[in-house]
């Protein structure tokens, strides 16, 4: 019933579907994949990117560039969210983790009612040339947007990989990750790491957030969405892989796009969270984790 | 402040209160009577709820003009069930138990609706329904009343695939999202094909989280069918349409879509402009129908929208909750009650006068002459909000009795169409 053809487009579409997966849990895996803080907030910070891409979009900027621009913006935004953090849960140092968890919800329900009260429950998009029409070669049709995710994904994949392991701070987030103590030892101060790298998974999310709209319509709710396949794609890669989190992203996108074609739409959850359950019976540390 | 001067100035403030009041708001004594529902005001069909919510509020308003029910004040008790069925026993629950609500609107839509209906029916109350499908035909309760246009499952899908046939379509695809009502409209176009002589290319439903339909699409489009029918809800219709255009369908599409829900939202058409172009899609309102009193509350409406950031149109659901405001005073000023017996009773056997048109009811509830249309999309330009308001961009193609003009085939071609 499905030719070669059809196949080898699910495949070609599903490596587009797996770059917008990567790009939007890079964020996670630099907060959770690095530093353990249970991020759960994440998704809504890619909502709120999202929204605030719609607002600079309605005086003419275009989205990628918009997404820019919010970048540092939302460097700020994760610093004063990891400074709270500490002051409040991690210099305690007790039950870090579930008062966290805790935390982060919190944010991430404040933040989805402050959308909700400014912008209203409808659902919000954003126009641009891109948006809307698809690269024809052959018979194949590439959606535009999607390609953009996939230009977005494979940018910030290579630039973060670049940071981590060339650069000072760099690897001293990465060390902060493995052995806090040992950092300090080194004369280093592991809260400003942390900060600074709670800055940049947050940061990433501006120009997330904005691929985020550009793909699809977004409204203040969608967070819920992506809570699962966020955390989904960092446990697949291997806490903290950069590069993993990409090839996570793109096993579950081509995964989930050839069940889409041939078994149907109903079962693409079951393919997602079935290769979690596998990847963690199989491999615990993820593909990429050591 | 001492309690004397509270008190004081608090019949004073009382007073001035009453004073101001025009004379029809003389309410005479009694506590008012409490309207409750929940309404889906954030989540997945929080933007259709929150614009409903604005055309009851209207009734309310007007009615309290009037001197309210039975000479009584009418006061509106809504709480948000964030779209959600699993919220909506404990809502009720709390309305009927705590807060003693004397009458029970149900919220918009059938997936919040389904978990009430067997809690209403043990404890023998009346449910005004709201634009939910099919909800009752299993539990079958007595005093249920839907205020929504259409019929059974086949009053959905029936001018779409008939209109489909005479274009020469002889394969149908069906995709629908996996919700109670999203299955339930499915579900009837099946039936109807198995006895309409068309066959089924493609059928499959999709989890309600699903972010992008180019799959999907993909799948229909290799699938040849010649209709292709779709149900959804709002937060879908634009994904769907995106990939429909960016894709494609296939030349050999007659008809596409159906059931979707969002299309009949302003931001939603708004949103998509000239990707609409084309659709044939099921309806309840559009410019250039003839109901006594729509104009003008629509007017009223926009005013309250345009304030309340929510759809500024209003054609898919408002007037249709004005309208059960309208049911509810006619039968109470009819039975000078609120005895739910008596108030079901007037509402099965009499004709109700709403701004949506005449509404009589049959054993289940439902609308006795379904009033559904099927509308199709032309020359939708983008960023133009005032368009929708002007007949013609919305063609009623089905019933014969509504019609404004004749389907354009296939798909393509209506997609060009001025």
């Amino acid at each position: 019933m499905f030719s070669v053809d059809l196949i080898f487009e699910a495949v070609l579409f599903g490596i587009l579907l797996g770059c917008f997966y990567a790009a939007v849990s890079l964020g996670l895996s630099v907060a959770f994949g690095l530093l353990d803080v249970p991020y759960v907030a994440h998704p809504a910070l890619l909502i709120l990117g999202s929204y605030f891409t719609y607002a600079l979009c309605q005086t003419g900027i275009d989205p990628i560039l918009c997404g820019l621009l919010l970048m540092p913006v939302f460097y700020l935004i994760g610093i004063a969210f990891y400074r709270f953090y500490y002051e409040t849960f991690e210099k305690r140092s007790t039950d870090t983790g579930v008062r966290g968890l805790a935390f982060f919800f919190g944010m991430a329900f404040i933040i989805e009612v402050c959308l909700i009260l400014v912008f209203g429950v409808d659902q919000r998009t954003v126009s641009a040339s891109y948006i809307g029409s698809s690269l024809e070669i052959g018979d194949y049709r590439l959606p535009y947007r999607m390609l953009v995710a996939f230009v977005i994904a494979l940018s910030l994949t290579f630039v973060m990989t670049i940071y981590f392991s060339k650069t000072f701070n760099g690897r001293a987030i990465k060390a902060v990750g493995q052995d806090e103590g040992a950092l300090r030892l080194m004369g280093a101060n592991p809260v400003k790491i942390k900060q600074l790298a709670f800055g940049i998974a947050t940061a990433v999310n501006g120009l997330a957030g904005a691929m985020l709209i550009i793909v699809g319509p977004v409204e203040p709710a969608m967070d819920r969405i992506y809570i699962g396949r966020t955390f989904c794609v960092v446990v697949l890669a291997g806490l903290g892989s950069m590069s993993g989190t990409l090839v996570a992203g793109l096993v579950l996108g081509i995964a989930e796009s050839i069940v889409m074609m041939t078994l149907g739409p109903s079962w693409a959850p079951a393919v997602s969270f079935g290769l979690l359950l596998l990847m963690l019976g199989a491999r615990p540390q993820g593909l990429f984790g050591r | 402040m001492d309690k004397m001067r509270r008190k004081v100035i608090g019949a004073g403030g009382a007073g001035l209160l009453a004073s101001s009041l025009p004379s029809g708001m003389a309410f005479a004594q009694g506590a008012p009577v409490k309207i409750g529902m929940s309404m889906p005001l954030t989540g997945g069909l929080g933007a259709g709820g929150q614009a409903a919510l604005i055309g009851l509020r209207l009734w309310v308003d007007d009615i309290n003009a009037k001197g309210g029910l039975l000479g009584r004040k009418v006061e509106l008790l809504v709480f948000d069930d964030q779209s959600n069925g699993a919220n909506t026993p404990g809502i009720y629950t709390k309305l009927i138990d705590v807060d003693k609500v004397d009458l029970l609107i149900a919220p918009y839509g059938t997936n919040p609706t389904a978990p009430i209906i067997p809690m209403v029916k043990e404890r023998g109350l009346l449910l005004m329904g709201n634009f939910s499908f099919q909800v009752n035909a299993k539990v079958q309760h007595d005093m249920w009343f839907n205020n929504a246009p259409w019929g059974d499952a086949k009053s959905w899908s029936e001018g779409f695939l008939e209109l489909g046939k005479r274009a020469g379509a002889k394969s149908v695809a069906i995709f629908a999202a996996e919700g109670e009502f999203q299955q339930n409209l499915a579900n009837g176009a099946r039936e109807l094909i198995k006895t309409s002589g068309l066959t089924v290319a493609y059928d499959q439903n999709y989890p309600g989280n699903n972010t992008d339909f180019s799959s999907i699409i993909r799948a229909v489009r290799a699938s040849k069918a010649e209709a292709v029918f779709v149900a959804c809800y709002p937060n879908e219709s634009v994904a769907i349409m995106r990939s429909v255009n960016e894709i494609g369908l296939g030349p050999q599409v007659q008809v596409f879509g159906g059931g979707m829900v969002g299309l009949g939202f302003g931001p939603v058409m708004h949103g998509l402009g000239s990707l609409l172009n084309g659709v044939l899609n099921f309806n309840s309102y559009v410019p250039g129908m003839k109901y006594p009193g729509i104009e003008d509350f629509l007017k009223r409406y926009s005013e309250r929208a345009l304030e309340a950031k929510v759809d500024r149109l209003g054609y898919y659901l408002p007037p249709y909750n004005y309208a059960i405001g309208q049911m509810i005073e006619q039968a109470v000023n009819a039975t000078k009650s609120l005895d739910h017996k008596r108030l079901a009773d007037y509402l099965r056997k009499n004709e109700m006068k709403t701004i949506v048109g005449p509404i009589n009811f049959d054993k289940n509830g439902e609308r006795a002459k379904p009033a559904l249309i099927q509308a199709q999309f032309r020359n939708i330009k983008d960023n133009d909000w005032d368009q929708f308001k002007t007949p013609g961009k919305q063609v009623v193609v089905w019933p014969t009795a509504e019609k404004q003009g004749d389907v354009i085939t296939p798909f393509d071609k209506a997609r060009k169409a001025t």
